[in-house]
């Protein structure tokens, strides 16, 4: 496997104008003979499916979901970054770059930051003209906040919803090509493998969600917005959905996957209340705008919050790190929050919380101004949990919700199969070993809307794409593995249900693969997970027929993957003798149990290669240059 | 606590379908999906097909999910999709009458599964303002009032969901077009296509099927983000003056 990052020469500020000129183009009369597979209809795919139709080409937007708008896109709450500098407070497209290698524990490639800063600005204005409905000052102009750990104003936001209001604004655009004609839209329709002909991707085979046909789609090229993998740890923030079978399948047939044991847990969820437990729920980072971070002093500690006296709390962010307090980037506040449970002063019933309190804020701005900021996260807490935040201090605790990780991409967004592309989530690209708050709308709709359209060109423009037939022995072949491959799963009958297989893997992968590594935890984990693959293989049951809705059957395909995925993900936790970002691993930290880079043995990414069923992966690696930010020590003393 | 619940089965659009009985034992902590979650995985591990229902973020965002439970859309609470209603609402004993949305534009594919396209066929009928990428003034050379960004927003917060067609006693999908239509005709970039937009979602609302609005106001109650059937009043308006202009 050859990994050429094809980072164009030149000055940073210069490279992506650069690339621009030098790319090959489609000539406008052309495009129309080309067809572009986009599979997801999230922010990176709705954005990128309506921006191609728009220049020409004819696009295919697959969804498994009954309406595109559906994505978890939809979910992201808090804003998206943009280097405006719209508040003069000294940002730039080089601090945000900056901020983002940084935040990124300088594991991400510099040029691809560096585009991502660039055209964040162009992003405000696209959203803007489509309508998105962001906060506003009293003159008109648009509102910023400080966003996840950024010592700039640099967020845009509309209200606790941007996810959403992004979504939609994506999803429209996507519409208004459906109406024009030049967007297909397949609805509940799940992508289960890559067609590759001659080497190159030129299809996909689907799965119809509710006939159970399986079919082959042919095109040109094939992209990927399938999002991040954060269900391999069962209970994660991610919807009941995602999963990583289209990255999983592409990677299966020969695409490389980038730094798979980067995953971000995020700090401010609501934490497990039972066994019973169907998935998290974030609340929104900005709470740590205003809400403090405590626990008590003492260990075991069973009285009501309200009967901690302040003196014996212990306000563990703003102790350890002044200069950030509440701040410090998800990671940090991630593993403290494990720390303090770990030393067994947890909250609530379970032990695994901690408080997040807004007694200080309400009493400084008034409960109406916490209303006004807080207030639909504030409702969504009480829904779930039953208590009022605005009397009681929120528990909250860390779980699964991004993965940096994913399909490698080189520049061009292109993975290491020629003609697929891998965009959003779904690709490693751009957050290195973390990724900052506010940051992962950006990166999906920078793929989207402003590079996935201009650097496909300069593939199809180049690439040898003779006309494939429906019946050529490739496209055939691939159709027959989905056909048996569902087969095998419909055949399974034996004892246990998928949701119990999926429930055992995602604990493994929580407890060994989750906010502490070791390499003794890795090694158990890697016996365990074969074992439970297997013992699903001969064990699971799916339930009902192929002909019609069957979530039993959806869902035994998409463990069957995590299953396989979540061995490599140990696997790249264990190479990684560093801690860096998401990933701390307990042998590799500081006396005062900060993570511990290795710069000198480790600045680069590791790139897996599938070599079959029954063997290990091949590794991989891309060296990473830093010329603009030179690696430091992060510090948020 | 111990629960009965009467759920709809239907095996496909064109089955005939019908109430079935399931005995449970739920926790008050649980949401009431998981509720379900938990009889599904009890009918899989005796080998019987679980309830078919559609959910996916799971915090009341995304609007896959939506039933109609004890005749109500998303069930009791107000402001709340049915993936965030929690059993603490409920005592031992109670019986929880379970069905799909119902209505003509929206088509049953299984149990509480229906297909809900129109909604996106309405939205392509010009829910959206034609720009393309790129090729767009700077944010801030368009200053939107902050009362009417507010107000938009308030309209863009639609989810999607349905409940306002399940609701309606027409099977009106008045309020999500009005929504869609308010969120973009509130706004200085809106303008341009307003006539137009209107026009042609109405159009494509009635050829899907929806019946017409006669102010009943049951979409309101039902709706999980609390949109106002002021957008209904304000489509109106606009629908007069498209017509007039059209004229």
């Amino acid at each position: 496997m050859e990994l050429r990052s094809k980072v164009p020469s030149g000055p940073i500020d210069q490279k992506w104008t650069k690339h621009k000129f030098d790319m090959k183009l489609v000539n406008p009369a052309n495009k129309r003979k080309y067809h572009v597979i986009v599979v997801g209809s999230g922010l990176a795919g709705a954005s990128a499916s309506a921006t191609l139709a728009e220049l020409g080409y004819h696009v295919s937007c697959f969804t498994y979901h009954d309406s595109p708008r559906r994505a978890h896109s939809i979910a992201a709450q808090g804003g998206i970054n943009a280097a405006k500098n719209y508040q003069g407070d000294g940002d730039s497209i080089f601090r945000l770059f900056y901020d983002t290698v940084k935040g990124g524990d300088f594991r991400a490639r510099e040029a691809n930051v560096y585009r991502l800063a660039e055209v964040s600005n162009e992003i405000i204005d696209q959203c803007v003209a489509q309508g998105i409905p962001f906060a506003r000052e009293y003159g008109g102009l648009l509102a910023n906040r400080s966003f996840g750990g950024a010592q700039v104003s640099r967020t845009f936001y509309a209200r606790g919803q941007t996810g959403q209001q992004l979504l939609l604004g994506a999803y429209q655009a996507l519409m208004k090509e459906v109406h024009r004609g030049q967007v297909k839209l397949y609805n509940q329709c799940e992508m289960l493998d890559v067609v590759l002909v001659d080497g190159q991707a030129r299809g996909i085979v689907t799965r119809h969600l509710v006939t159970g046909k399986i079919e082959v789609h042919l095109a040109d090229a094939v992209a990927l917005g399938t999002g991040g993998y954060s269900n391999a740890f069962y209970l994660s923030t991610n919807a009941m959905y995602c999963n990583v079978t289209a990255a999983w399948r592409a990677y299966r047939r020969g695409a490389g996957f980038a730094n798979p044991c980067y995953t971000q847990i995020h700090p401010t969820c609501i934490p497990v209340a039972g066994d019973y437990q169907s998935k998290l729920t974030l609340m929104s980072e900005s709470l740590r705008n205003d809400g403090r971070i405590w626990v008590s002093q003492q260990v075991d500690d069973d009285r009501a919050p309200g009967d901690i006296p302040e003196d014996q709390r212990d306000y563990y962010l703003e102790r350890m790190y002044p200069a950030f307090g509440n701040l410090v980037p998800r990671d940090l506040a991630s593993r403290r929050a494990k720390d303090m449970c770990d030393q067994g002063k947890g909250v609530g019933d379970t032990k695994l919380g901690v408080y997040l309190d807004f007694e200080d804020a309400i009493q400084r701005l008034g409960a109406e101004v916490i209303e006004a900021r807080y207030g639909n996260l504030f409702e969504m807490y009480e829904r779930i949990t039953g208590e009022d935040p605005y009397k009681v201090p929120m528990r909250i605790y860390p779980a699964p919700h991004y993965t940096m990780g994913g399909l490698w991409v080189d520049y061009n967004l292109m993975t290491t199969v020629p003609g697929l592309y891998a965009i959003g989530e779904a690709n490693f690209s751009d957050h290195g070993a973390n990724r900052l708050g506010a940051s992962a709308l950006m990166q999906g709709v920078a793929d989207g809307y402003f590079v996935l359209p201009y650097t496909i060109a300069d593939y199809l423009a180049q690439a040898k794409l003779d006309p494939v037939a429906a019946d050529h022995v490739e496209v055939r072949g691939a159709l027959e593995e989905v056909q048996s491959r569902n087969d095998r799963l419909l055949a399974l009958d034996g004892d246990r249900t998928i949701n119990s297989f999926h429930k055992e893997l995602g604990r493994i992968v929580w407890d060994y693969c989750g906010m502490g590594r070791s390499a003794a935890g890795l090694k158990e984990a890697l016996q365990r997970i074969p074992v439970l693959r297997e013992e699903f293989w001969e064990n699971a049951k799916v339930v009902g027929d192929g002909e019609s809705i069957n979530q039993t059957l959806e869902r035994a395909g998409r463990v069957a993957d995590f299953l396989e995925l979540a061995e490599v993900m140990c696997l790249d936790a264990l190479v990684r003798e560093e801690s860096c970002g998401g990933h701390f691993r307990e042998e590799h930290q500081t006396p005062e149990g900060e993570a511990r880079r290795d710069d000198e043995n480790f600045t680069h990414v590791t790139v897996w290669e599938y070599a079959g069923a029954d063997t290990a992966p091949r590794e991989h690696r891309e060296p990473l240059e830093f010329e603009y930010v030179p690696p430091t020590q992060r510090s948020y003393k | 606590m111990k629960l009965k619940l009467h759920v709809w089965r239907q095996a496909g659009p064109s089955a005939k379908g019908r109430f079935v009985t399931y005995e449970t034992d739920a926790s008050e902590h649980m949401s009431f999906l998981e509720m379900l979650d938990v009889v599904n995985e009890d009918l899989e591990s005796r080998g019987e097909e679980p309830i078919a229902f559609d959910s996916d973020c799971r915090e009341g965002i995304c609007g896959t999910c939506g039933m109609v439970i004890n005749g109500r859309p998303h069930g009791p609470w107000k402001r709340t999709t049915v993936c965030q209603l929690h059993m603490r609402e409920y005592r031992d004993g109670d019986q929880i009458w379970i069905e799909p949305w119902r209505a003509d534009g929206f088509p049953l594919q299984k149990d509480l599964f229906v297909d809900r396209s129109a909604f996106d066929r309405i939205v392509a009928a010009g829910g959206y303002i034609s720009v393309r990428t790129g090729s767009v003034p700077e944010a801030n050379a368009i200053l939107v009032e902050q009362n009417n960004a507010e107000k938009s927003m308030d309209a863009a917060s639609c989810i999607g969901c349905g409940a306002c067609v399940a609701a309606c006693p027409n099977a009106s999908a008045m309020l999500f077009t009005s929504a869609k239509a308010a969120h973009l005709n509130l706004l200085p970039q809106g303008q341009p296509e307003r006539n137009g937009r209107v026009l042609n979602m109405i159009l494509t609302m009635e050829a899907e099927q929806f019946g017409s609005c006669t102010n009943h106001g049951a979409c309101e109650n039902a709706c999980p983000k609390e949109i106002k059937i002021d957008v209904i009043a304000m489509l109106n308006r606009d629908y007069m003056k498209a017509l007039l202009k059209a004229s």
